[in-house]
């Protein structure tokens, strides 16, 4: 026997270089719950005025505002980045609250699927008041 | 025992004897603090405002479809009710809002300091309250 300690960790060498964990995955999620923060910042700023200036006014009205091409473009990334975003936080809150596993993977598919269905009925309706009003 | 992280909550008494301490931080256990209540306060108001985007929803697509149903839209957001929905809605996004930046700050390394972290608390309360309020008197100026 020699003096020197040797660590015995139950972990294969490939697992050890990923640096992963138990979770399986690395910092993608919270680096991209940052970004979209990130870009939300002036999306959401602009989006309180608009909404302010749209306040009350006739169908045409907003159906002419969001046809304009910088409004469009502005309202599509407003609606990406917050949906994104949405899922990406609610996700964490299921993860952590509920310890069912079966129940857990349900509900974050559930989350993905209804994130991406009213991010996509938002970008529809955008695109069709831009390219028909 | 049913599951083995209950192993963790053993603790010994003065006497030796064991006891089923519980796992910390244990909300029913910790006086709430500042810093734990705007904590939870950003997750409510996450999942309070990721249940308001139902109105984003509905306002777009209501504006795309029919003028029956834009009038609908626009009858319920005007009611008293859906007045009451969109303030809440926009005090919980300007507080989610204001909370994330407090978090984009920490993420960058500034602002961890004890002292720090309850000016920056009080100020996204303050914050929180003012931004709403000066929002919703612009927003009926400009509406009525």
């Amino acid at each position: 026997m020699s003096d020197q300690v040797k660590i015995q960790v139950m972990r294969s060498q490939l697992g050890r270089a990923r640096g992963m964990g138990s979770a399986k995955s690395g910092t993608h999620h919270w680096w991209a719950e940052r970004v979209t923060a990130i870009a939300l910042i002036p999306l959401v700023i602009w989006f309180v005025f608009a909404v302010i200036h749209l306040a009350g006014q006739p169908q045409a009205a907003v159906q002419h505002w969001v046809a304009h091409p910088v409004n469009t473009v502005l309202l599509l990334a407003l609606v990406a980045m917050t949906f994104h975003h949405m899922q990406l936080g609610l996700q964490v809150v299921m993860e952590d609250y509920i310890h069912a596993q079966q129940w857990q993977a349900i509900a974050i598919l559930l989350n993905k699927a209804i994130a991406l269905f009213l991010g996509l009925l938002c970008a529809v309706s955008i695109l069709r008041m831009a390219f028909t009003a | 025992m049913k599951d083995v992280r209950d192993a963790l909550m053993i603790g010994h008494r003065s006497d030796g004897s064991t006891v089923r301490r519980p796992l910390s931080p244990h909300l029913q256990v910790y006086r709430p603090q500042l810093t734990s209540v705007l904590s939870i306060a950003n997750r409510l108001s996450g999942i309070a405002i990721s249940v308001g985007t139902l109105l984003l929803v509905w306002w777009l697509v209501a504006s795309a479809g029919s003028p029956k149903g834009f009038a609908a839209m626009q009858g319920f957001m005007g009611s008293w009710f859906g007045l009451l929905l969109l303030f809440l809605w926009t005090g919980a996004l300007v507080y989610h809002f204001v909370g994330g930046l407090r978090h984009l700050a920490w993420d960058a390394g500034y602002g961890y300091d004890l002292p720090q972290v309850y000016a920056s608390g009080y100020a996204a309360l303050a914050a929180t309250a003012v931004l709403t309020v000066a929002i919703w008197i612009v927003g009926l100026l400009v509406w009525g």
